[in-house]
């Protein structure tokens, strides 16, 4: 019986692993929030006042509320991948816990489902501070539909986690991340409209980032923040889940490899 | 509660074109304490992986109780206890929370635990490290604490892959203690160790490996007496070798060299013992033959790593 490319299981049995990610963070909770929260806050804050008073209305609203919606996703995005590829690659590689948890009665495939769910957990986190944020500065067009943003944040969270769990499963050492930040993410938050209209690129590079899972984040936050339903919702969804599913899908295979060949 | 048993037959693993186990039979009834002996590389370590169903083998059976490994392997990991040669106990957190945690993987409920927990701090002797950290641990109480771990789920088979390398001698003996109470609860006990003295005390049974299949098998003592000869003089010197083959070798039923000492190994020595009081120039030990001479006996004395 050659399990090596099926599909991953799904079970409850990630629910104490996740817990015990829980009770680490918990632990570390202050100087987490400050890294995952403050930073991405202050950056906006800084370019919004900062650039914003240049700049009369990007896309109709203010460049601040126009850069919020980048922020939520860029922080969402960045808070996935620094919890799967250098905490994750903790676990696995350094201090071997996921070692000891399948000597437990459970399986490779609940560990990372335990790791995908639990990256998606802290960029929801992210993202939320983000948003109440915004609430605080009345950013939002429309608060309900402002509330719709946490699903969504989740649903980046499990996409850039799925994402980075690949990296992790072929990383040899922590410098291997830089390749994915200089080369995956960095471009990522340049292309797909962070920062400014995404539609302002060449048309080619336009191209490129239509198929890239944080333009379609940005597609969908971007409108709930100015009060709009987003247009194309069943394309972005189902971008973002295309990603999830296939990376998720070829990070548990390569673990499966890397771990229990 | 008693032991599970272990049937493991014609077990093969390759990896590429190394073959790392190369036709195992093993077998462990209820209850027993086996030993599995074999220098760095003979495949121990692989073929605990196999057993506990964490790596494919290449050919071959396995059995846990009624369990067959890989394909029921999760299932089997719910009474077996696991003691790795690594320390991966988590450092973020405490005594008590390292085997709290552990414990949900398991699914055991806190209200067990919370009765568990301080029995096996008490068992390996850390009771008043319920909430040190991890890192505030010497390398013995670390040892324990793994110990107790592995056995959070009151497991029927426990299997220990080197748990008192690198320990003092108080440590080695509290391990000892906790393991020896655990065979007398019938549970069963599977040990890999370099220590050849930790195996003949806490063995019934010893298995030796080398080069992935099995070589020898039996009590110690039987071990002993049946691929070794009882006495060995242990000579030492610079002119120890030069020496040997003029007087000693005649006088040896078998001998071993080993840089420049060389082991004499025989029933009678009084002929021997005798020459040596000429030979100020070098020194000796006599001694009974033990394990570790049948194990080097069958293992070869060059290093293997």
């Amino acid at each position: 019986m050659d399990r090596r490319w099926a599909f991953p299981r799904f079970s409850l049995r990630f629910w104490p692993i996740w817990q015990r990610n829980f009770l680490v963070w918990k632990k570390l909770a202050g100087t987490s929030i400050l890294g995952n929260l403050a930073d991405p806050m202050f950056y906006m804050l800084g370019f919004g006042y900062g650039l914003g008073s240049l700049m009369p209305q990007v896309g109709g609203v203010s460049y601040m509320t126009f850069l919020s919606a980048g922020t939520i996703c860029y922080s969402t995005m960045n808070s996935a991948s620094f919890e799967v590829l250098y905490s994750g690659f903790s676990r696995m590689h350094v201090q071997k816990t996921w070692e000891a948890i399948l000597n437990a009665p459970v399986d490779l495939d609940d560990v990372l489902l335990a790791e995908l769910i639990w990256g998606a957990s802290k960029s929801l986190l992210s993202g939320l501070a983000i948003l109440i944020v915004i609430w605080i500065l009345g950013l939002q067009q429309d608060w309900a539909l402002s509330l719709w943003v946490i699903p969504v944040t989740l649903l980046i969270g499990l996409t850039f986690s799925a994402m980075g769990l690949v990296m992790t499963s072929i990383s040899p050492n922590y410098e291997f991340f830089m390749y994915y930040f200089t080369l995956v993410i960095t471009p990522m938050v340049l292309l797909c409209g962070v920062f400014y209209p995404a539609d302002r690129m060449p048309a080619f590079l336009q191209l490129i980032a239509s198929g890239l899972p944080l333009t379609h984040a940005i597609n969908l936050v971007r409108p709930l923040i100015q009060g709009n339903i987003p247009s194309h919702l069943t394309g972005h969804i189902t971008n973002m889940l295309g990603w999830t599913t296939l990376s998720y899908w070829l990070a548990t295979v390569l673990t499966r490899r890397r771990l229990l060949s | 509660m008693s032991g599970l048993g272990v049937s493991i037959r014609g077990l093969v693993k390759h990896y590429g074109e190394h073959a790392v186990v190369r036709g195992l039979d093993l077998t462990i009834n209820p209850g027993e304490c086996v030993g599995l002996l074999g220098p760095n590389g003979a495949g121990k370590t692989t073929t605990l992986k196999m057993l506990l169903g964490l790596a494919q083998p290449t050919a071959g059976t396995i059995q846990i109780g009624d369990w067959t490994i890989p394909q029921r392997a999760r299932l089997a990991r719910t009474r077996v206890g696991i003691m790795p040669q690594i320390d991966n106990l988590d450092p973020d957190f405490t005594v008590s929370e390292n085997l709290l945690v552990y414990g949900r993987y398991f699914g055991i409920g806190h209200k067990i635990l919370a009765e568990r927990i301080p029995a096996l701090l008490e068992l390996t002797g850390l009771s008043g490290k319920a909430d040190s950290r991890i890192n505030a641990l010497s390398g013995g109480m670390k040892r324990r604490l793994t110990l107790a771990r592995a056995l959070i789920n009151d497991p029927d088979l426990i299997v220990l892959d080197e748990p008192t390398t690198g320990l003092d001698p108080q440590a080695r003996h509290v391990i000892w203690q906790g393991l020896r109470r655990l065979t007398q609860q019938g549970k069963t006990i599977l040990i890999t160790t370099h220590f050849m003295d930790e195996a003949e005390r806490l063995c019934d049974r010893l298995v030796i490996m080398d080069h992935g299949i099995h070589i020898a098998e039996g009590h110690p003592r039987d071990l002993i007496a049946r691929l070794i000869e009882p006495q060995v003089i242990e000579i030492y010197g610079e002119s120890a070798g030069s020496w040997a083959n003029h007087h000693a070798l005649p006088l040896c039923e078998r001998h071993e060299t080993a840089d420049e000492t060389v082991y004499c190994y025989g029933h009678d020595h009084t002929q021997l013992l005798a020459l040596l009081q000429n030979a100020p120039q070098l020194r000796h030990v006599q001694r009974p033959s033990n394990l570790e001479d049948v194990f080097l006996k069958l293992t070869g004395r060059e290093l293997r790593d």
